[in-house]
Order: structure tokens, then sequence, then C-alpha cells
């Protein structure tokens, strides 16, 4: 029989290309149960990626599929949209594609709440190239450029997108796929921009450089580093510097880019352009 | 039962769980945290239901394997 995966991946393309354990496989299956759940055409999906390692799931998926170039996943989608805004666009980023080359798209994006899904798989780190720190490796873990610990203040991600005015903002990640895959039914099905940071691994480069030794194990760590959203508030200051909240942070409804943009048309239209 | 076919199938009266060999890339995932120790590596270490009987159908296995290679189906169900 075919499985919910076996009827939306492009199977010629498997076995893929990451390493074992890794965490976009988890991620792109999460993403595929999620679309089946909501039911939605294939034809009307396109999911855009930018790049590295994660960006491969855009080959990977039968959607309307485009991998474009690092940091601009998000202007890509934001072109799809504008030219129809029928059509469901999903945007696949990494930490370093979506908040270090693409960080200015992004905050944009949010601001504008234009009506796209960002799904960015957190692996604190820089995989294809190297294990290069990103802007969300925590402080004081190591990377191939941060041999001595990362000095660097890391971005809490979901508050980013929440003071840059995103409608839907939440974490999951790999260890418990079905609340990820619940809370990107949610994202996908809200109208203006949502973000969903998925916590990730990478065994091997953020695993091996910060001695979590195999995917297992790094399982068990973002099994540890993570607690629920309502744990996390009772936490001290200093306690929830080493844990990520996990859940839902917000839902709001705010017009979207595309449904202004269409209202300014039919203004111009009515009016003939005369303001 | 343990030899390397490409589509491993293991069924009892209640569950099926097939192993797609050729996809598994050995990382020990679905082994390690499956809560009723179903599966056990083989020498190649790719899970085999060995203890197929205590399987809860909880699908932790499929939902965590990073490549789609093993899958859990309720034996009763109609194939979707
Ligand atoms: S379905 Fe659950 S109990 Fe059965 S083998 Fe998979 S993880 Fe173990
Ligand atoms: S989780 Fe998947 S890839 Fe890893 S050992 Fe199990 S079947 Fe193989």
């Amino acid at each position: 029989m075919k499985t919910v995966i076996d009827r939306y991946i492009r199977e010629e393309m498997f076995p893929h290309i990451w390493c074992p354990g890794c965490g976009n496989g988890i991620v792109l299956g999460a993403i595929i149960r999620a679309i089946d759940d909501l039911n939605w055409d294939r034809d009307k999906i396109v999911a855009v990626s930018g790049i590295g390692c994660s960006s491969r799931i855009t080959g990977y998926v039968d959607f309307c599929t485009m991998n474009t170039v690092h940091g601009r996943a998000l202007p890509f989608a934001t072109g799809i949209k504008m030219a129809n805004s029928d059509l469901k666009v999903i945007v696949i980023m990494g930490d370093g594609d979506c908040l270090a080359i693409g960080g200015n798209h992004f905050i944009h994006a949010a601001r504008r709440n234009i009506d796209l899904t960002a799904i960015i798989i957190n692996n604190m780190i820089y995989g294809m190239t190297g294990g290069q720190y990103s802007p969300l490796t925590p402080t004081t873990k190591f990377g191939s450029t941060a041999p001595y610990g990362n000095i660097d203040q890391s971005f809490d991600l979901c508050e980013l997108a929440i003071a840059a005015g995103a409608s839907y903002v939440a974490r999951g990640t790999i260890f418990d796929p079905r609340q990820s895959t619940s809370l990107m039914k949610k994202a996908l099905d809200k109208k203006g921009f949502s973000v969903v940071e998925i916590i990730s691994d990478c065994p091997v480069s953020y695993g091996k450089m910060n001695k979590i030794k195999s995917p297992i194990d790094m399982l068990k760590w973002i099994k540890d580093i993570t607690v629920s959203k309502k744990a996390w508030e009772g936490l001290s200051p200093d306690e929830k510097k080493e844990k990520y909240a996990i859940g839902e942070f917000l839902s709001k409804d705010r017009p979207d880019y595309t449904e202004l943009y269409e209202e300014i048309i039919k203004k111009a239209q009515e009016t003939g352009g005369n303001k | 039962m343990k030899q390397k076919k490409l589509l491993e199938v293991h069924q009892n009266n209640s569950v099926k769980i097939s192993v797609r060999r050729e996809w598994c890339k050995s990382c020990g995932i679905c082994i390690e945290f499956c809560p009723k120790d179903v599966l056990v590596p083989d020498d190649q270490l790719k899970p085999i239901p060995e203890n197929i009987d205590a399987c809860i159908k909880c699908g932790l296995c499929e939902l965590r394997c990073p490549d789609f290679a093993i899958t859990v189906e309720g034996v009763e169900e109609k194939d979707e």
C-alpha cells in the first residue's frame, strides 16, 4: 500500500541525500502529513526554498516547487503570492538562510503580513558548509568558526517574528513530530504571515562540535532543552537561557498584504487612476 | 526473516511493520525511542521488529524516521 508520504514525494529521488539521523527528513514528514490532513490540492501548493541542506526539501516533494538563491526564498515566494494569491505558498528555510542571509527579508515579510507560511528548520548551525555558527547558534556553543565557543547572542526567532508583525508564530521539535504537524496545520490555515520554527538536529556538524555523539543523543538533547510554553513561563531568567519554549505563541487576525493590494487595484480601476 | 530484501514486511494479526531497507540509514532512532522495545538492530543496525507482538501501533517509529524507511499499519484497517 502507499503511505501518506509515498503519495507526495518524488520517489525516484530517494533515498534522500541527508545524513543519517538528520532532522530534515522528520520535518519533511511533518509538513507532508499537515498538508495531507488539510486535504489541499497539491497543484495549488508552491513550496519555495533557498540554499542549504534543508532547502533540498523542495526537490523531494511533488508540489509546484522552486529552489531559489541563498536567503531569498521569501522574496521569490512574495512574487509568487502577489502574482496569484490563490496559491498556497510554503517557504522552507534553515536558520542561517532565514535569519542571516535572509534576515531582512524575514522581518519585512512579517511586517507586511503577506500570506505565506514560513517553516524554519533550526539546527543552530550551517551544516552544508562545514559547521559555521549561525545567528541561532546559542551563546557558548561551538562551531567551526567558534572554536572557543560562540560569544554572540542568538536571536529568539519566534519573538522576532512576533515583534516584526507576523500573524501566527509557533515552535515545535523533531522530537515531537505529531505536535509539529499540528502547529504546521494551524500555520498553513492561517491568513497572513505564519512562522513555525522547528528545533532540529545536525548530528555531523552541531553534534560533533558540541560533543553530542549520535542522532539518538541529539533527540534526547532536544527533549532536554525544550519545555512547554506553560512550564517555560515558570522558569527563572537563568533557567530560561538554557531552554526553548515549545507551542503556539501567537495567532491573531490582521489584513494580509495581498488583500490590501487587491483593494488598491480595485480602487484604481474604479477611479480610472484619478485619485 | 533476516535476509536483505528491499522491503521487509513483518506481520501478526494486529499490525504490519514494513522496513524499506534500501532507504534506511541505520540511525537507530526508531529502535531507541520505541516505547515497547519492539525493534532490535540487525547486523547492519537496521530495525527488525522482533517483538512485534508488543507493538501498540503508536506510530512513533514511523513519524520520527528521517528516511521514511519504516511504516506501521493496523492489520484490520483498510488500505487508504
Ligand atoms: S508503532 Fe510504536 S510500539 Fe510499534 S514499533 Fe513503532 S514505536 Fe514501537
Ligand atoms: S529511524 Fe529510519 S533510518 Fe533510522 S534506523 Fe530506523 S528505519 Fe532506519
